[in-house]
């Protein structure tokens, strides 16, 4: 049970890490590309830990197939522009804050790192909120993007609220806060909350089964080719 | 600055007191307009270095072959970016803008480190950037800790911590390789083949070419000569290579008991040259990724000047 909970979260740590590492060298401000590197690599360690829970890091992240990655398919989704990264952060981070908030709190096997992880999310949160209300409030273009982001993504927003086998949260009340805070942001950066409540809608939801979208294989291919390259090698 | 000198003394005879007395010069001081602009130029092409140094390394990110480097290396990149910003505020405090600086890298009127026009082709690249490249970046960098304008060298201390951090994670990796397999073994040889010579390329033309060095020596600017600096990685390099098991690619490496110094063959200057010109492998690949990022990235810029001026009437008119 701790095992299946330990991989839900890591690879939605590590496969977000990875998106965000992407972003090193391209991003539109150097304070950007600090942030956002500072972002992926909380998350890595987060990934770490919580891979280790479950077996041997590497093993884990480099040998494992597609359907054995059981991150949500938000987190696997391509960076698009500076908009769908932030839309992306918006709405990963408010999730993982109120998730690790409620874990930090319980005395379950993930409360020790969720105390440590519940300080970074908020970070993480408070930056793709600052960034959403800049982009939403900013220009005409700028909000364009801002919300053509966010009804992109919203579908697959249903998926972080199915509950995970082994991790001790109140999921409903994880949902209703999660809408309150992101609708409130969204309000305040002039931007409209995504039409379609998230259930009902076609939501994607089967990351935690192991079923992606198709960009993912190949950014693990791209992930696990020099490790895959050396079997049995150290490095 | 803090010698005493008469009240009578003209700016000059203060600014060279000061020089000679080894303080420090700081931004509201008065400065030759000369010694201003070769600050700004060098301050500026060692921010963008940093900034373009971010790419060779950044193309390995996604392809770390373990969670434990990918991290040490993200972090190091970060690292690289957090240096480009010490250095942009130490120009910027000359009366040049951060803005302005960019614009010459990218129209190619400011130059950057003639290393990062090389490809990282494989992942011990990443391990022979942080021996060699840092390694001589650091031994370029520390006598800049002692440099005459304070906020350049106050920023080098800072760096110099970092890039010896680098260049030891550096060392570590091709030591992991190094005594691997035989495959890895023969990545990190073939690694530090191809990035020996634009190594030694770092420390500039040989000193009877060097064009700035005289005029940046006597205002304390830079310490040692080119060549200095180059002979003296040299000697560290060679005694650390073998302690990695690799070799280093030149038949005329020896030791020479007389100069106590190890003697090293000629540099091709004429590769150097052709790098400098933006004939190297990846100059135009380089810049062309920077210049990308900058004008995809304008909208992003926009929108946060417009959410700040609404932010700042607002406040206004809160007051009223």
């Amino acid at each position: 049970m701790t095992r299946t909970a330990a991989l839900a979260l890591g690879d939605d740590a590590l496969v977000l890490s990875h998106r965000l590492g992407e972003w090193a060298g391209h991003a539109p401000v150097l304070e950007e590309e600090v942030a956002l590197a500072n972002i992926a690599l909380d998350l890595l360690g987060q990934a770490r830990t919580l891979l280790s829970m479950a077996g041997d890091e590497d093993e884990l992240a480099y040998l494992r197939e597609e359907r054995a990655f059981t991150n949500t398919q938000l987190t696997e989704q391509p960076n698009g522009d500076f908009a769908h990264t932030i839309a992306r952060q918006l709405y990963f981070s408010v999730y993982q804050h109120l998730l690790y908030a409620q874990l930090a709190a319980g005395n379950g096997p993930f409360a020790p790192l969720a105390a440590k992880a519940v300080k970074e999310t908020a970070y993480h949160r408070d930056h793709a909120e600052h960034w959403t209300l800049r982009l939403g409030d900013g220009t005409e273009e700028s909000h364009r993007r801002m919300q053509h982001a966010l009804d992109a993504l919203w579908r697959y927003t249903g998926e972080l609220f199915e509950p995970v086998e082994g991790v001790a949260v109140d999921w409903a009340a994880l949902r209703e806060d999660w809408l309150t805070l992101v609708g409130g942001t969204l309000r305040e950066a002039t931007l409209t909350l995504p039409q379609g409540p998230q259930g009902d809608a076609w939501t994607a939801g089967a990351g935690r089964q192991g079923i992606h979208t198709e960009p993912f294989g190949r950014m693990l291919a791209e992930m696990q080719h020099l490790h895959r390259s050396h079997p049995g090698a150290s490095w | 600055m803090t010698t005493t000198v008469p009240h009578t003394a003209t700016p000059e005879a203060v600014f060279d007191a000061a020089v000679a007395a080894d303080e420090r010069i700081e931004p509201r001081d008065w400065m030759p307009d000369a010694y201003r602009a070769t600050l700004v130029r060098q301050i500026a092409q060692h921010a963008h270095s940093e900034i373009i140094g971010m790419q060779p390394e950044a193309n390995w990110i996604t392809r770390a072959p373990s969670l434990r480097r990918k991290a040490i290396l993200m972090a190091k990149v970060q690292d690289e970016a957090g240096h480009g910003l010490y250095l942009y505020s130490a120009a910027e405090t000359l009366g040049v803008d951060r803005e302005e600086l960019l614009d010459k890298l990218h129209s190619g009127r400011q130059r950057y480190s003639s290393i990062f026009n090389y490809p990282t082709l494989t992942w011990a690249d990443v391990g022979a950037i942080g021996w060699l490249v840092d390694g001589a970046a650091i031994t370029n960098q520390v006598p800049l800790c002692r440099c005459s304008y304070g906020p350049y060298a106050r920023a080098m201390v800072r760096i110099c911590k970092e890039e010896s951090f680098h260049q030891r994670q550096g060392y570590e990796l091709l030591l992991a390789l190094s005594r691997g397999t035989e495959a890895q073994h023969a990545m990190a040889q073939d690694a530090v083949n191809r990035w020996w010579w634009p190594s030694l390329m770092m420390f500039g033309p040989p000193d009877e070419q060097s064009a700035h060095s005289g005029q940046s020596m006597a205002w304390k600017i830079k310490r040692h000569s080119n060549d200095e600096l180059r002979q003296r990685f040299v000697d560290i390099c060679v005694p650390q290579a073998e302690s990695l098991g690799l070799t280093l690619p030149d038949p005329a490496l020896r030791w020479n008991e007389e100069r106590g110094h190890y003697d090293f063959g000629p540099i091709d200057w004429d590769e150097f040259n052709e790098v400098l010109r933006g004939n190297g492998p990846c100059n135009a690949e380089r810049l062309a990724q920077r210049r990308a990022a900058h004008e995809n990235g304008a909208w992003v810029r926009d929108a946060a000047t417009a959410y700040a001026a609404k932010h700042a009437t607002a406040h206004q008119e809160d007051r009223a």
